[in-house]
């Protein structure tokens, strides 16, 4: 049976983030995830926002776990190479009746130790928000926020945790956990790991695996968020990333900026019993147009080129981040909704330190790779480097991806790197995610996934198991 | 920087045979452009007849029908064809970056012919509620996956919008062993051609509804099934109408836009005007300056 220090159980941007973290001291980690690939969970719909810490009570473990993860972020993101950008926010007010909140909101991030903020007035807002609504009378400013490919983030976390000796087993659902005097025996359909600690950071299904040890003392409820893609020709509608005040469940509906360029507008917030249900709807597309229209009264339903929804596992008002001594060794990271991003640094910080209060022993490993090689785009690169490129790798001139300009050697990468299915392409290198949605490109995909992967091409998926693209080919006849 | 009198981007018919056009009217120095790995375009994976009806009298198959344009472009000096071929900027004055495997290259064009075609409306553009399974295709790319990859996408199919793809993949279902089960347009009537609705659909005894529409897609993985519901004259859904249909695929056939970004690009304004009629009489009025030029 292999046997590991820490295992970790879900490989989303927590997981991921607390791999990384302990891919620098002398143990042995594993992470198990249960989709196809990592990411694929929560993390992937995040809306890519790094928190500056505002909308959140001042006592709060969120709110100091954003205001730390703010910086941390900066400095994990340079080491990897992750696009990281600070675009700053604005929580607008459209009465003057709505000012004293915005005044309350400016204390209570004061308290948590949110830096330089100010309160802008109609004036400001005209000069450096242009498109806004002419009914915004004033916003707090928070320069220190930014934004961040949620998923990309959780690919280089991953791969550099690897890079540092983790291990990542995906497709390994976890079935039931055993604890024996010494270790933890982890049970996945066909195998089982031993492990000393085990750290359950898995997003919506937190809860069944809390209850595996004994452990039942919360529950979670997944909230789901629907999201609208505008055209990337509307990339430059806003310089900042703009909010409304903020309500009882939600910080409400968003226009957001994102790492690839294209504007998002959401999302809804919609309590749910199905943790499988990502489902959109028309009043969600309705509600959601609706209160964009407010802010940015330009923008319009022909601008929407893309939509998803995504599910927030809410565990109460807080994160629950613990050692639960009823099992000892095992440490709960659960109700991770926002600001889990941005927080995911902080929280991989203290949970090293629960490790250590709970007899691990933590010795830093000689050599540590905290560099990653950066990840070639050709999008976001001048012709003159391409030139060079494709003069090395005659591959990278050989377009696949027509709508966003993705070429075979940056597909077969991300093959190298771990991309299994169609998707996970498309969340490494934007192929499929342009204004044609694959229509071009799909097959040319599906044959280098195939041939990469030594499949056939009626197992090639779009996610995973049951997600075949084709269900049958004329050469097996 | 290397100049050429003419450079056409597009190697679909319209591109060929502005090629061959042009070479008639004794240009010699011509470069045609073409991103995918062959010739023909679109014409490569519509493999029903009704081609060529007109210019050879003859009943052809859509690659018949390109591969005489590509043999005679191939017999003509002066055309230089290039394969894998992408261009990835142009500016106001034709100076166009390209690349292709090995090289990325920038030339001036004399005078340059736009024929890079249109891409097909996808589910995301017309707004259809519901999961995002696997499943969903649009009709050209259903196309191409049976006709150029010999790969099935599907056993159950419904086919939204009645574009004559997805009328012509109606009954290429059917053919390949696979059940279409309803044909679900939106409008009071079908949008493709006459003789596509009834040798295609109709001939077959495959439903279709008009003046309905999906309401949602339902599926976790792979498409389960569609929601479909009835609408009126002002396209808005009747309560009460709605039904279910079980289906593993999903074609989309509810219209084209033209490819346009590259003309853009460079700056032209109200492109989206230019398309299909007003393309022609376009070209028309660049082939004329041309002769007028030289």
């Amino acid at each position: 049976m292999k046997t590991y220090d820490v295992v970790i159980i879900g490989a989303g941007v927590v997981g991921a983030a607390i791999g990384r973290e302990l891919s620098q001291y002398k143990l042995n980690i594993a992470i198990l995830e249960k989709d196809q690939e990592h990411g694929f969970g929560v993390s992937k719909s995040n809306s890519g926002i790094i928190h500056p810490g505002t909308q959140n009570p001042p006592n709060s473990l969120k709110g100091r776990l954003c205001v730390q993860g703010n910086v941390l972020i900066r400095k994990i993101s340079h080491e990897l190479g992750v696009d990281f950008k600070e675009t700053g926010e604005l929580i607008v007010a459209f009465s003057r009746e709505e000012i004293p909140r915005l005044l309350g909101l400016k204390k209570e991030a004061e308290q948590l130790g949110v830096p330089w903020l100010s309160i802008v007035d109609k004036t400001w807002l005209r000069k450096n928000e242009p498109n806004l609504s002419k009914e915004a009378v004033a916003a707090l400013y928070a320069p220190t926020a930014g934004i961040i490919s949620p998923y990309r983030l959780v690919y280089d976390l991953c791969e550099n945790a690897v890079r540092n000796g983790v291990e990542i087993h995906t497709a390994n659902p976890v079935k039931n956990i055993l604890k024996t005097d010494r270790y933890f025996e982890i049970n996945m359909p066909n195998d089982t790991f031993r492990s000393r600690y085990v750290i359950n950071s898995a997003g919506l299904f937190a809860d069944e695996i809390s209850r595996m040890v004994g452990v039942n003392n919360f529950q979670i409820t997944p909230r789901k968020g629907e999201e609208f893609i505008l055209d990337k020709k509307r990339e430059h509608i806003t310089n900042h990333l703009l909010f409304p005040l903020p309500q009882k469940d939600t910080k409400g509906v968003l226009v957001i900026k994102t790492a690839d360029g294209n504007p998002m507008i959401g999302p809804t917030a919609e309590d749910i019993n199905d943790k499988n249900d990502l489902s959109t709807s028309d009043n969600g597309l309705a509600k959601v147009l609706t209160a964009a229209k407010k802010m940015i009264p330009s923008i319009s339903e022909s601008d929407i080129i893309a939509y998803f929804a995504g599910l927030r596992p809410v565990a109460g008002e807080d994160f629950i981040i613990r050692h639960e001594d009823k099992a000892a060794g095992f440490i709960n990271v659960a109700g991770i909704q926002s600001p889990g991003l941005t927080a995911a640094p902080a929280i991989a910080l203290l949970v090293r330190g629960l490790l250590g209060e709970n007899g691990l022993t933590l010795k830093r490993k000689l050599l540590f790779h905290k560099h990653r090689k950066e990840i070639t785009h050709l999008f976001s690169i001048p012709f003159s480097i391409t030139q060079k490129l494709v003069k090395k790798d005659p591959s990278y001139g050989d377009i696949v991806c027509r709508c966003e300009m993705i070429s075979h050697k940056e597909i077969r990468d991300a093959i190298s790197r771990g991309a299994k299915t169609l998707d996970g392409i498309k969340f490494r290198t934007r192929a499929q995610a342009g204004r044609c949605h694959g229509s071009f490109c799909t097959t040319r995909l599906m044959k280098i996934l195939a041939q990469e992967r030594k499949l056939p091409l009626t197992r090639v998926t779009k996610r995973g198991a049951g997600s075949e693209i084709v269900k049958k080919d004329r050469l097996d006849d | 920087m290397t100049e050429r009198d003419l450079v056409i981007v597009g190697g679909g018919p319209a591109g060929i045979a502005a090629a061959i056009a042009a070479h008639e009217n004794g240009v010699r120095d011509i470069l045609l452009l073409e991103r995918d790995q062959y010739l023909g375009g679109i014409l490569n994976q519509c493999i029903h007849t009704g081609f060529g009806l007109g210019y050879f009298k003859e009943n052809l198959t859509g690659p018949e029908y390109a591969g005489r344009f590509i043999e005679k472009l191939h017999s003509l000096k002066g055309i230089e064809i290039s394969l894998s071929s992408f261009v990835v900027n142009l500016t106001s004055d034709k100076t166009l970056t390209y690349l292709k495997p090995g090289m990325l290259s920038t030339i001036r064009a004399k005078v340059l012919i736009m024929a890079t075609g249109c891409r097909e409306k996808t589910r995301e553009m017309v707004h259809i509620a519901g999961d995002r399974p696997a499943g969903v295709f649009s009709a050209g790319l259903a196309q191409k996956l049976i006709n150029i990859e010999g790969l099935l996408p599907g056993n159950e199919v419904v086919i939204v919008g009645s574009g004559d793809i997805g009328l012509i993949m109606a009954r290429r279902f059917l053919l390949e062993g696979a059940e279409v089960k309803a044909v679900i347009e939106i409008q009071k009537e079908s949008r493709g051609l006459i003789r596509n609705v009834v040798q295609c659909v109709k001939d077959f005894g495959i439903p279709l509804y008009f003046r309905h529409k999906i309401a949602k897609i339902r599926g976790k993985d792979r498409v389960e099934g569609v929601d479909i519901v009835k609408v009126d004259d002002a396209l808005n859904e009747i309560p009460g109408s709605g039904s279910k249909i079980s289906c593993d695929t999903i074609l989309m056939s509810v219209g084209l836009i033209p490819e346009n970004e590259l003309v853009e690009m460079a700056g032209v304004k109200d492109v989206n005007k230019i398309f299909g009629r007003e393309a022609c009489r376009a070209i028309f009025k660049v082939a004329k300056l041309w002769k007028i030029e030289n």
